[in-house]
Order: structure tokens, then C-alpha cells, then sequence
């Protein structure tokens, strides 16, 4: 188990065994996404207040999951990276920001268009959720000019992934946002004690979705952390190797 | 203690430090990351003086009263303890209907009703079909959400 995993920290390594993996998450994913979509939009009955309209949440809370999931992702390999000093681990923080700043954008717009015919307002700055949110993708666009601003790659690994570390503390702060205070968004759907607050013929597509857009996710982040690693290694002999022999 | 052990620690020390550090400041701001005051808490003095401020809760059944081609409204609002009365001129959102969750922004006038320059309606985290809510309303009425798919507009 643990040598797997050391053997996988190995860029030439993960190099071979990503190319594999990507074809299966990507396409999964999209079949996933397809059916549940397909179901949420035309066989999941009408909401009984607000009709067809709820169904943006097939879009939204997967989105909105993934934001967060793309940032716990980012935070997790940072602080792997800086502990044990893993490059891979690294290239995975920086491929993991910029699909985690979409996700966070898809859920804010797709939020905004509901929220002005159901709230009566686009953007309210004094909930705590939407503000939450909103600070999480500038957590993202930070990442991202960090590193750019960097030249020398281990000097940006190592500033980025303490802002990414740091700003981890907002996750909770995004999830619970609706508990704690009194806010204008509503309280978890999914995630309660007394089971989904859903019937399962509207819950069952929403949980594909969130499967499927988890599964691109991984597809994305493999695409990435390839392109990353090959950035990163391209003096290395096995890149070269892969040059010669025509694989790249 | 090895380098990656020492690592460890100052990544550690510095995640507890923030954790701490937000903890903090979040308590010392939870006044004012209500997003809205209670009624109670309205009704007891217990609002900004100075400053417009939003108000939260229920919008009691039966209370809404609209003059026919004018947009003024009134009705009264209810956290189930006590009732604010509020008036309001404007557009209000699809979701808004008796025994809805709303919050309206404004200040309170001298008469003591609440003096909205805007209305918020607040979702619920429940989904159901209509044909659910309809048949919990018919057998079970005390505990049926407001089914009126058609929002009171004028």
C-alpha cells in the first residue's frame, strides 16, 4: 500500500499511470453527469413552491461541493508537499486551483440567477454563506497570482502552498455559514440529521451529479498535474526519453 | 527532531494559531454577522438606532393586506414569540406568501411598524413534488407546508 503510494510520488511513474486513469474518470464523469442532468431537468417532478425553477440546483450544489472539494484538495497536497517535501504533490495544488476558482464561479453565478427571482435580490453582501463563498474564489485568484509572481517553482510551491494552507480555514467557515448564523441562504438539504429533506426521485439525479462533476474533477486535475509535471521535469531524462521515442 | 518532523510542527502550530485566531475574531463579530434581528429582539429595543437594519420571520397567515392597484402592502411578521408589523411598497419575490420565511431590510417608523425598502423571501431546505404537499395539507394540515403555486400578485 505505502510503496504503491511512494511509487506514485514518482513523476515518471505517475506520468505513465495517469494517462491511463484520465479516459476512465473523464468518461465516466460525463455519462454520469448526462444521466443525472437528463433526469433532473425533465423526469425529477416540479418543486411545490418553486416549480421548475429549483432545478438550477443540479448544477449549483455540485458546483458549489466541488469548490469546496477542489480547495480541501489544494490545501491537503500544499501541506503534504511542504511537510514531506513532494513536488508531485505540489503540481497537484497548483493544477487543483484554477478548476476549483470555475467551480466556485459556476456556483456563485448559477446561485445569483436563482436568487433573483426567488430571494428578489442577486447578491446580498451581508449573508454569510454567499460572502464566504465569494472569499474562497479571491482565496483562488491569490493562489493563482502567487504563483505567477514567482519565477523560481519551489519558492512559489512553498509561498502558495501557505496561503493555501491558511486560507483552509475558511472551508468550515463555508459549510456551517448557515448554522451558525442567521443567513438568508437556506440550511443543508442533504446533509441532515433527520435524512435528505428531499424526495429520492429529485435526490437520486442530484447525487449522480455530484458523482459525475467529482469524477471530471479527477479527469481535469490528472490533465493538469501531467502538464504540470512535464513543465516541471521537462530537463529531466525520462521527459526526454518520451520526446525521442515520439510519446509526447 | 528531524527536519520533516520540525516541518510537521510549524505547519501544525501555524493551522491551530489561525483556527484560533478566526474562532476569536468570528465571536467577537457575531453581532453582526446576523444577517437579520428577530422579532423579539426588535420588539425588546434591541436593534441599531441609527442605522437601517433587517428584520426575520414568518409572515403570519391571513395578515397581508393590499390595496387593489397599488403596490403597498402590509402584513404582519412573526418569529411564533411576537409580531412586528411591516409595511413595504415594491415588488416582492416569488417566494413571498403567508407562512413564508421572509426578511425585510429597513427601519422601524414612529408608530412602531416596520418600514421595509426591501423584501427578501427566505427558502426553506425542503423540496418536495406538488402532489406531496398537497396530499400532506390534506391529511395532515397542522404540519402541511402553504401550497399556493400562484403568488399573491396583484
Amino acid at each position: 500500500m505505502w510503496t504503491w503510494f511512494h511509487k506514485l510520488a514518482s513523476p515518471p511513474h505517475f506520468f505513465r499511470i495517469s494517462e491511463k486513469m484520465v479516459p476512465w474518470f473523464g468518461i465516466s464523469g460525463l455519462l454520469i453527469i448526462a444521466w443525472g442532468t437528463w433526469h433532473g431537468l425533465f423526469v425529477a417532478p416540479p418543486d411545490y413552491q418553486q416549480g421548475d425553477a429549483f432545478r438550477i440546483i443540479y448544477v449549483h450544489v455540485p458546483s458549489a461541493y466541488l469548490s469546496m472539494a477542489a480547495y480541501m484538495t489544494m490545501a491537503l497536497a500544499a501541506g503534504i508537499g511542504l511537510i514531506w517535501r513532494i513536488k508531485l504533490s505540489h503540481a497537484v495544488a497548483a493544477a487543483a486551483a484554477p478548476i476549483g476558482a470555475w467551480f466556485t464561479f459556476l456556483a456563485l453565478a448559477t446561485g445569483m440567477i436563482w436568487g433573483r427571482p426567488m430571494w428578489g435580490t442577486w447578491w446580498e453582501w451581508g449573508d454569510p454563506r454567499l460572502t464566504s463563498e465569494l472569499l474562497m474564489l479571491f482565496l483562488y485568484f491569490g493562489y493563482m497570482a502567487l504563483r505567477a509572481a514567482i519565477s523560481d517553482v519551489k519558492k512559489a510551491d512553498n509561498a502558495s502552498g501557505v496561503l493555501a494552507l491558511v486560507g483552509a480555514v475558511n472551508i468550515p467557515i463555508i459549510h456551517y455559514s448557515v448554522e451558525w448564523w442567521s443567513s438568508l441562504h437556506q440550511g443543508a438539504t442533504i446533509l441532515r440529521e433527520d435524512g435528505p429533506a428531499m424526495p429520492p426521485e429529485m435526490l437520486t439525479p442530484l447525487l449522480f451529479n455530484i458523482a459525475g462533476f467529482t469524477l471530471l474533477f479527477g479527469a481535469l486535475l490528472l490533465i493538469r498535474v501531467r502538464t504540470g509535471v512535464i513543465y516541471r521535469e521537462h530537463r529531466k531524462m525520462w521527459v526526454k526519453n518520451l520526446i525521442q521515442r515520439g510519446e509526447l | 527532531m528531524k527536519p520533516r518532523q520540525q516541518r510537521m510542527l510549524a505547519v501544525g502550530l501555524v493551522a491551530i494559531g489561525i483556527g484560533i485566531g478566526v474562532a476569536l475574531t468570528l465571536t467577537a463579530f457575531e453581532e453582526n454577522m446576523m444577517f437579520f434581528i428577530d422579532i423579539s429582539d426588535v420588539n425588546e429595543g434591541k436593534y441599531p438606532a441609527n442605522r437601517n437594519f433587517r428584520v426575520g420571520g414568518l409572515v403570519v397567515e391571513g395578515s397581508v393586506e393590499r390595496e387593489t392597484g397599488a403596490l403597498e402592502i402590509q402584513f404582519d411578521l412573526t418569529d411564533l414569540n411576537t409580531e412586528l408589523t411591516v409595511i413595504y411598497s415594491g415588488i416582492l419575490p416569488d417566494l413571498f406568501r403567508e407562512g413564508q420565511g421572509i426578511v425585510a431590510h429597513g427601519r422601524l417608523g414612529t408608530d412602531g411598524r416596520f418600514i421595509a425598502d426591501e423584501v427578501l423571501a427566505k427558502h426553506d431546505e425542503k423540496y418536495m413534488p406538488p402532489e406531496v404537499a398537497e396530499s400532506l395539507k390534506q391529511y395532515r394540515p397542522a404540519v402541511a407546508p402553504e401550497t399556493d403555486m400562484e403568488a399573491k400578485q396583484p
